[in-house]
C-alpha cells in the first residue's frame, strides 16, 4: 500500500518537474513581455511618490523611512504574487486544450499552478534590476533588509502567491458554467486594489474599513507580506496562520468546484 | 467632402450595431462591469480622502478640484475599455492570424477601419460614473465655469482623447514586428494611473517626466485646470498642438510599419 502511494509520489514529482523546466523554457523565450509585466507593476512606487510628497495623517503613523520602505516592499510583493489563471484557464476551455491536459498524467491544477512559479523565477532578475535602477535614481530609499524578515518575508510571499492564486483558481472555475468567466477577474481586482494596501497602508484607514479589511483575504496578500519584509513591527506568526488558514479553505472550495465543474465540462470544437 | 463623411458615419452606425450585437450576449460583462465601476468610484474616492485626512491637500488642489481629475480618469478610462481595448486587440489578432490581408484589400483607410470596428458597450459605466464625478467636483466647489471655460475643456478633453488614442495606436502598431504586444498596452495603462491624481501632487523629476516625455498632464489635469477656470487659453492651445502631433506620428508610423508587413501564413 504504502509502496503504491510513494510510486504515485515519484510519479508526480517527476509529471511536475517535467512540467516546471518547459514551462520554465517557455517563460524564458518570453523574457520581453515578462518585463513588461514586471514595469505594469510600478503602481506601489507612484503612490510612495504621493505619499511621500503628502503631509495627510499617515505621516503621523509612517515615519519617511518606513513608508518607503513598506512600498518598495509593497512593490517586490506585488511582483511575485502576480495571478493571470483566469484568463488562460479560459482560454483553454473555450479552445478546447483542457481535453488533452486532462488526459496528462497530472492535474491540470498543477500546469497552472507551476506555470506561474516558472513565471516568478524568470522575473527574478529583472525585478532585481529594476530595484537597482530605482536605488541609483534616488540612494537615500536603499536600506538593508535583517536575514530574518527576508526569510520570513520570502515564506509569507510564497503563501500570498498561493493564497491568491487558490482564490483566482475558484473563480475560473465558473468557466465549466459560462462563458468570459475571465470578465470577473475585473471584479476580483477591485478589493485587491484598495483593500490590500497597495495604494495606501492599512494603517491610514478609518478604524471602521480596517476593521472589514482584515475580515478578507486581502491585505494578507499584500499588506502583510510587504510590512514583514520592511521590518516593521506586525505579528509574524499569526500572519502566516492567516494566510494558512484562507490557504486551506481556497483549496478545499476549488477542490469541490473542480470537482462539481468537470462533470459539467464537455470539450468544445470536439 | 460632404459625401465622405456621410459615407464614414453610415459605417460607424453598422459597426457600432454589429459588435454591440456580439457583445450583449454575454450578459454577466454587464453585471460584472457595472459592479466593478460602482466599487472603483466609491474605492478611488476613499483613497483620494485619505489625502485630505488631516486638513492636508493633494498638491495644493483643493477636495472638490482632485475630484474633477479622478472624475476626468475615470471617463477616459471608459473611452478605453470602450473603444481602445478592443479594436486594438483585434488588431493584434489580426496581424497574428494573418487576416490582416483581407483588411488592407477593402477600399478603406485601413487605420480608421481597424480604429473604429470593434466598439465595446462596457465602457459606457465608467464613461457615466466619471462624468457625474466630474459635474459632482464641480459643483462642490465655488467657481462656476463660464462658457469660455467649457470651451476650453472640451478643446483639452478632445486633445486628450486623441493623444491616447494615438499612444495605444502606436504601441499596437508594433505588433508588426512583435507579435505579442498587448501587454504593452498594459504598461501604457498603468503607467497613466498616475493621471488619477493631479500632476502637482507629484515630487518634481516625475512632474518633469509626466509633462516632458509621458503626456500624463495633459491627459487629466489640463482638462480640469480649464473646467476649473484655471487654465489660459495657451494652455489650450498647447495641449491641442500636442495632440495633433501624437496624431501624425501614429499615423506616419502605421504606414511605415505597414512595409514591414509580411503576411502571417506565407
Amino acid at each position: 500500500m504504502s509502496n503504491k502511494y510513494s510510486l504515485r509520489l515519484r510519479k508526480f514529482i517527476l509529471a511536475a518537474r517535467a512540467i516546471l523546466i518547459a514551462q520554465y523554457s517557455l517563460m524564458i523565450e518570453y523574457r520581453a513581455e515578462i518585463v513588461l509585466w514586471a514595469l505594469s507593476g510600478l503602481l506601489p512606487l507612484i503612490m510612495l511618490a504621493l505619499w511621500q510628497e503628502s503631509q495627510s495623517s499617515i505621516s503621523s503613523i509612517f515615519s519617511r523611512d518606513n513608508l518607503s520602505r513598506y512600498f518598495i516592499s509593497a512593490f517586490i510583493v506585488r511582483q511575485f504574487t502576480a495571478v493571470w489563471v483566469m484568463v488562460t484557464f479560459e482560454e483553454d476551455t473555450i479552445e478546447g486544450r483542457m481535453a488533452p491536459y486532462l488526459l496528462q498524467p497530472i492535474a491540470p491544477f498543477w500546469r497552472y499552478y507551476l506555470s506561474h512559479i516558472a513565471e516568478q523565477i524568470s522575473r527574478i532578475p529583472i525585478v532585481i534590476l529594476m530595484l537597482i535602477i530605482l536605488i541609483l535614481f534616488s540612494p537615500n530609499l536603499f536600506w538593508m533588509p535583517g536575514l530574518k524578515d527576508v526569510v520570513m518575508g520570502l515564506i509569507a510571499i510564497y503563501l500570498a502567491f498561493s493564497v491568491r492564486f487558490m482564490l483566482h483558481w475558484n473563480f475560473s472555475m465558473l468557466c465549466f458554467w459560462t462563458e468570459r468567466s475571465s470578465s470577473v477577474e475585473r471584479l476580483l481586482m477591485i478589493p485587491y486594489l484598495f483593500l490590500s494596501g497597495l495604494l495606501a497602508p492599512i494603517d491610514s484607514f478609518p478604524a471602521f474599513i480596517k476593521s472589514f479589511a482584515l475580515f478578507t483575504p486581502f491585505p494578507y496578500i499584500l499588506y502583510y507580506p510587504s510590512k514583514i519584509i520592511a521590518g516593521l513591527e506586525v505579528n509574524t506568526l499569526s500572519v502566516l496562520m492567516t494566510l494558512l488558514f484562507w490557504l486551506t479553505l481556497f483549496t478545499c472550495t476549488g477542490r469541490l468546484l473542480w470537482h462539481f465543474g468537470l462533470k459539467r465540462y464537455s470539450a468544445m470544437g470536439s | 467632402m460632404w459625401k465622405l463623411f456621410q459615407s464614414i458615419i453610415i459605417i460607424l452606425k453598422i459597426f457600432a450595431k454589429t459588435s454591440f450585437s456580439s457583445e450583449v450576449e454575454y450578459r454577466l460583462n454587464a453585471f460584472v462591469e457595472l459592479i466593478s465601476v460602482i466599487g472603483n468610484l466609491l474605492g478611488s474616492i476613499f483613497i483620494l480622502s485619505l489625502f485630505y485626512s488631516s486638513g492636508s491637500t493633494l498638491g495644493g488642489w483643493e477636495w472638490n478640484s482632485s475630484i474633477v481629475v479622478l472624475g476626468i480618469y475615470i471617463f477616459l478610462e471608459g473611452f478605453i475599455i470602450s473603444l481602445l481595448q478592443p479594436s486594438l486587440t483585434s488588431l493584434v489578432k489580426h496581424v497574428q492570424n494573418g487576416t490582416l490581408d483581407f483588411i488592407l484589400l477593402k477600399p478603406m483607410d485601413t487605420q480608421f477601419y481597424l480604429s473604429s470596428r470593434s466598439i465595446s458597450p462596457w465602457g459606457l459605466p465608467s464613461i457615466i460614473g466619471g462624468f457625474s464625478l466630474i459635474i459632482w467636483g464641480i459643483s462642490l466647489g465655488s467657481y462656476n465655469p463660464t462658457l469660455i471655460d467649457l470651451m476650453m475643456f472640451l478643446s483639452t478633453i478632445v486633445s486628450s482623447f486623441i493623444i491616447l488614442y494615438s499612444l495605444w495606436f502606436i504601441i499596437a502598431t508594433t505588433s508588426i514586428w512583435f507579435v505579442k504586444v498587448w501587454n504593452a498596452t498594459e504598461v501604457l495603462r498603468a503607467t497613466l494611473v498616475a493621471g488619477r491624481y493631479p500632476v502637482s501632487a507629484y515630487p518634481s523629476i516625475l512632474r518633469f517626466l509626466f509633462t516632458v516625455i509621458l503626456p500624463i498632464t495633459f491627459l487629466t489635469t489640463v482638462p480640469a485646470q480649464s473646467v476649473l477656470g484655471m487654465s489660459s487659453i495657451s494652455m489650450t492651445l498647447s495641449s491641442l498642438f500636442l495632440a495633433s502631433i501624437f496624431f501624425s506620428i501614429s499615423r506616419i508610423f502605421w504606414s511605415f510599419a505597414l512595409r514591414f508587413y509580411t503576411s502571417a501564413s506565407s
